[in-house]
């Protein structure tokens, strides 16, 4: 059990492969740190994983589950399985709806309309990523990129993954918004979330990651 | 060392008006701020996210939005024109971009993307009467003089920055503010950014690096001498020399944040900041410090160079 890219190939423009013959494992309960420096090519491999960016070459498999096999129509409840936060929280959240929407948004995708339910989801879920109960109804552009972030990290646990991807998630961060952040994540580790992060803050990864790789030296 | 800019008793508010049930609010992103920008020193003043830090610079460059209220005084050497009550076209046309450089955050979203980055700097110099060309800029920002002609979504982020920095630099100000300038860039780039700040530092000009990433202060503060602030809710919580704030933090609030740094203990801070809306009364650390609770509110006191506005927390 584990979501692994085999003989990845990938990128964005014809002949530019920035994601060349890579092989990834990501295990249950454990955290992948990959590193490289900007530009390299990270945030592409963590679409290709997420399953939103198609490689050229090469599989991704959840579970055993090969996603090559559906020409990348993945379905949504094979998607549902693979959280992402990115690295600009204001980038990746809709600025119209109150941080109680935005993380439950995953759940309403999935079919749930249950007012009272959503809420009580909500509620939870704010709980665990340290956001007050007063910061629900408030807007993207109303609170902090710190507590903004801890939004779209709640939004990235809402479906209860069993596979996390972090791009650069802290970049924007201070240190104690970091240490927080990844101690959430911890907690959800050790229930058995396997976690990939990609970033080029070597003592971060070398902070959190159980195994670094480094595709892209050397 | 003489003063370039000297801010004490600074307040800023906002008062927002209420809205779908709720009540108006009056968010406090600045309550009694006292700082000093000397010539040839770099000041670097980090925080939470939220905490306030970025107000500072909308603050002294008369770019504030039209609902905030100001008291205090931002005084600027040598004439000590008064930056809170200057109107706007002397602020216009006497001070930003001539007496004082702004650098923000993601500087290559401030370009024209239909112009190279050397027409825009040649246009920075001639509409500042600048005294130097657009290629010596480059070079003192450390931009590649190749970048000149390219247009700003052929830069990376890093070369961006650099343009930023060239074109705060063309009407040759005294004071340099920079707002997060190393936010989202690699190691080797905040690296980069931040010696080129205090280089400008060294040349003599009084530079402001707000920043949440301490270990970037921490670096530059290991090769020469560097002012540090810490902004806790609005308010400055400690301030003094750089190392020796990094070796023997005063406040509980600045040793929480050194403890988080992933190469020394990876702890976050316990709790929340407050938000600005609704601080506490007394101290506003109290609720997450671990010490006996104060009840009374500790003022900035200083000790020598350094100063810090927490009870228990100066050392005999």
């Amino acid at each position: 059990m584990s979501l692994v890219g085999s003989g990845l190939v990938g990128g964005w423009r014809r002949g530019q492969a920035v994601v060349d013959q890579l092989d990834v494992a990501v295990e249950p309960g454990r955290v992948l740190g990959v590193a490289g420096p900007s530009g390299c090519g990270k945030s592409t491999l963590v679409r290709v994983l997420a399953l939103l960016h198609t490689p050229w070459r090469g599989s991704v498999s959840v579970d055993g589950t090969e996603v090559r096999q559906m020409r990348y129509r993945a379905p949504a409840a094979l998607r549902r399985r693979v959280g992402v936060v990115f690295q600009q929280p204001r980038a990746s959240a809709d600025p119209r709806l109150t941080l109680s929407d935005l993380l439950t948004e995953p759940l309403r995708a999935a079919g749930e309309r249950d007012r009272a339910v959503l809420d009580a989801r909500a509620a939870e879920l704010c709980d665990r990523v340290g956001l007050t109960a007063e910061l629900r109804t408030r807007r993207p552009h109303e609170v902090s990129d710190g507590q903004l972030q801890r939004a779209c990290l709640a939004r990235a646990l809402a479906a209860e993954p069993d596979y996390l991807l972090c791009d650069e998630m802290t970049a924007m961060l201070d240190a104690s918004t970091t240490a927080a952040l990844v101690s959430v994540i911890s907690a959800e580790v050790d229930r058995g979330l396997g976690v990939l992060t990609v970033s080029h803050d070597e003592p971060l990864l070398a902070a959190w990651a159980d195994e670094v790789v480094r595709p892209w030296s050397g | 060392m003489s003063a370039a800019l000297e801010v004490t008793g600074l307040d800023v508010r906002f008062r927002l008006r209420g809205s779908r049930g709720r009540p108006p609010r009056l968010v406090r992103a600045a309550s009694d701020v006292a700082l000093t920008l000397h010539h040839g020193r770099l000041l670097a003043l980090v925080g939470e996210s939220g905490c306030g830090k970025s107000v500072l610079t909308e603050a002294l460059t008369g770019l504030l939005p039209g609902n905030a209220e100001t008291r205090g005084r931002a005084t600027l050497h040598p004439d000590g024109l008064d930056l809170l009550t200057a109107p706007e076209a002397v602020l216009r046309d006497e001070v930003r971009g001539r007496r004082i450089g702004l650098v923000g955050q993601s500087a290559g979203t401030f370009l024209t993307p239909t112009r190279t980055v050397g027409a825009q700097l040649r246009e920075a110099v001639r509409m500042l009467d600048g005294p130097e060309s657009a290629e010596v800029l480059a070079e003192r920002a450390g931009l590649p003089a190749a970048a000149l002609d390219l247009y700003p979504h052929e830069l990376s982020g890093g070369t961006a920055q650099r343009a930023g920095l060239a074109a705060a630099l063309a009407g040759d100000p005294e004071v340099v503010l920079a707002d997060e300038p190393t936010a989202g860039l690699d190691r080797p780039l905040v690296d980069r950014t931040t010696d080129l700040l205090a280089e400008l530092a060294r040349a003599g000009k009084a530079v402001l690096l707000i920043t949440h990433d301490l270990r970037a202060v921490r670096r530059i503060a290991a090769s020469g001498p560097v002012d540090l602030a810490v902004m806790y809710a609005s308010r400055i919580v400690e301030s003094g020399p750089a190392d020796e704030v990094f070796a023997r933090p005063w406040h509980p609030y600045t040793a929480g944040l050194l403890g988080a740094l992933p190469d020394e203990g990876f702890v976050p801070v316990p709790g929340h900041p407050p938000e600005l809306s609704d601080l506490p009364s007394g101290c506003p650390f109290r609720p997450r410090c671990g010490r006996p609770s104060c009840t009374d509110d500790p003022t900035l006191v200083h000790h020598g160079e350094r100063a810090v506005a927490c009870h228990p927390a100066v050392p005999a």
